[in-house]
């Protein structure tokens, strides 16, 4: 059985609006982490917010498996911290408002905050924490409800590229250790290989091609280095740039709708 | 090195520069006699009959005080309960806010006789004159912070199924702090307002004093009552200050996320 059931999906956000997604269909199966790539535009953020609920579907399905939604958790593009809140408080807030606060959640919340390397900053405010400090206060706030599946919405974009490898590096760290199963959206693709099992391209007609990668046996940041990953990105560059030459010979479809 | 202290100068003492000067001004055109003193008595001799009848001033301004503080504390609690009504229940909103409004445009020299006949003379008069002027600015302050909380942190919460309860204390609450600050601040000096017109009608307090002074042609006492009153607004002001900046103990709710 699947993780997650997509089935010819379509979003639009008021009638007669251009579709972002359309009769869109996939399926994950379980322990399988996807990567959502494609240019700004394409709807990966709208397809995201579908799956957690936060949009509903104008049409189609969407199923998840019942013993993974009910441990969904998602992480927003950007920290979206309480800035009254310590990061401490703010990686609590969850089980607060779950009414699941008791000592072994919080000793997890500084065991997160702990491996992201957050230990001095327990007790500053949002403020006072660089971008890269406050995506990881996010993402600890994201792990602490011990989600099964994660979706992350380009969580790393803002980020310095040394930030962003170690970032990668902790996730992949996660899925392993805890079995963390996520959905990533992402428009690099380089990122999207190196830490997509499967990818999903969507383009700006609201369509997606589905393609499996490969599967590396290790991943650190020196597979990058590596032929067969500069191997695999190519061949997504050359899809991407397909992509984006076929959009352009089809007349674009927002003008299609208003005219 | 130069430059430094004369703009720390410039930043830090102006305005109290310019008093200065006008004060010197006002007191060498009395002295100059190019005004009656009857009419506008010298800085020194106001501060010298503040000083002689200190006693009475001090009891005025002390009267006074405390029905600014009744008149602003009740303010202050209706006001933030009435919005989180409001705010809980929209039905009730349309329904009951559109007269608050109204209630708001009716200048509070013309409720005051009617607030005499109905609570007589001296305090409560006074009390429900500072209560009534001061309390839209809160009520709508701290409504229009409810309704403005940022719809990111919402959609935040939202993730993890809030009760109504969670949802106000958590988050509404908090990111309206800011906005009933401030509805606070111009409460407390249309309190001063309300507290003294109350007074002019129902007696007692500065008003009272501002008034008697008056019919007795002692513009020095005017003078006295008028600056009393606006220490009174100041120090409520630097007052909510002070409280606000203890019981939000550094926490960063005044800025925006």
């Amino acid at each position: 059985m699947s993780a997650i059931d997509v089935n010819q999906l379509g979003k639009r956000f008021s009638a007669g609006a251009r579709a972002v997604i359309e009769d869109l269909s996939f399926q994950v199966s379980p322990d399988e982490t996807l990567c959502l790539l494609g240019p700004s535009g394409c709807g990966k953020t709208t397809l995201l917010r579908l799956l957690m609920g936060l949009e509903q579907p104008t049409s189609g399905s969407i199923r998840i498996a019942p013993e993974l939604a009910q441990h969904m958790s998602y992480v927003f593009q950007e920290p979206r911290l309480v800035p009254w809140r310590t990061c401490l408080e703010n990686v609590l807030l969850p089980l607060q408002l779950l009414g699941r606060k008791n000592p072994a959640a919080n000793t997890r919340a500084h065991d997160l905050l702990h491996q992201l390397g957050l230990d001095e900053r327990l007790h500053h405010f949002p403020g006072e924490l660089s971008g890269g400090m406050q995506m990881r206060v996010a993402l600890a706030r994201a792990l602490v409800t011990e989600p099964r599946i994660v979706l992350l919405d380009e969580p790393f974009a803002a980020l310095d590229e040394r930030t962003r490898f170690r970032m990668q590096d902790l996730l992949l760290e996660l899925k392993s250790r805890l079995q963390l199963q996520y959905v990533f959206v992402t428009h690099s693709i380089a990122e999207a290989v190196y830490l997509g099992d499967r990818i999903l391209l969507l383009d700006r007609t609201g369509s997606a091609r589905d393609w499996r990668a490969i599967d590396f046996q290790e991943r650190d940041q020196l597979l990058k280095l590596t032929p067969a990953f500069n191997a695999v990105v190519q061949v997504y560059s050359q899809l991407f740039s397909d992509m984006e030459r076929a959009e352009a010979l089809h007349v674009p479809r927002a003008t299609e709708v208003r005219a | 090195m130069n430059n430094r202290i004369k703009t720390w100068l410039v930043d830090k003492y102006l305005a109290w520069i310019f008093l200065a000067l006008l004060l010197s001004v006002w007191e060498w055109v009395v002295a100059q006699q190019w005004v009656a003193s009857y009419l506008l008595p010298s800085p020194t001799q106001i501060f010298h009959t503040t000083v002689e009848l200190w006693p009475e001033i001090q009891a005025a301004t002390l009267s006074t005080a405390h029905s600014i503080a009744w008149g602003l504390g009740l303010s202050i609690v209706s006001g933030v309960a009435l919005a989180l009504l409001f705010f809980a229940i929209p039905l009730a909103r349309r329904a009951i806010l559109p007269f608050c409004i109204f209630f708001q445009t009716v200048p509070i020299i013309s409720i005051a006789p009617l607030l005499v006949i109905w609570f007589g003379f001296g305090q409560p008069t006074v009390q429900a004159s500072a209560f009534i002027v001061s309390l839209f600015p809160i009520l709508a302050n701290t409504l229009t912070g409810l309704q403005e909380t940022d719809p990111h942190l919402k959609e935040l919460f939202r993730l993890y199924r809030p009760s109504p309860w969670q949802l106000i204390f958590k988050l509404q609450i908090p990111s309206a702090i800011p906005y009933i600050l401030t509805g606070i601040k111009i409460s407390a000096g249309l309190a001063v307002i309300g507290a003294i017109v109350g007074e002019f009608i129902a007696g007692g307090g500065l008003g009272s004093l501002i008034d008697a002074a008056r019919t007795q042609q002692r513009v020095d006492l005017v003078f006295s009552g008028v600056v009393m009153s606006s220490v009174l607004a100041l120090l409520l002001v630097f007052i909510i200050e002070v409280v606000s900046r203890v019981l939000l103990r550094g926490r960063p709710y005044l800025r925006k996320s």
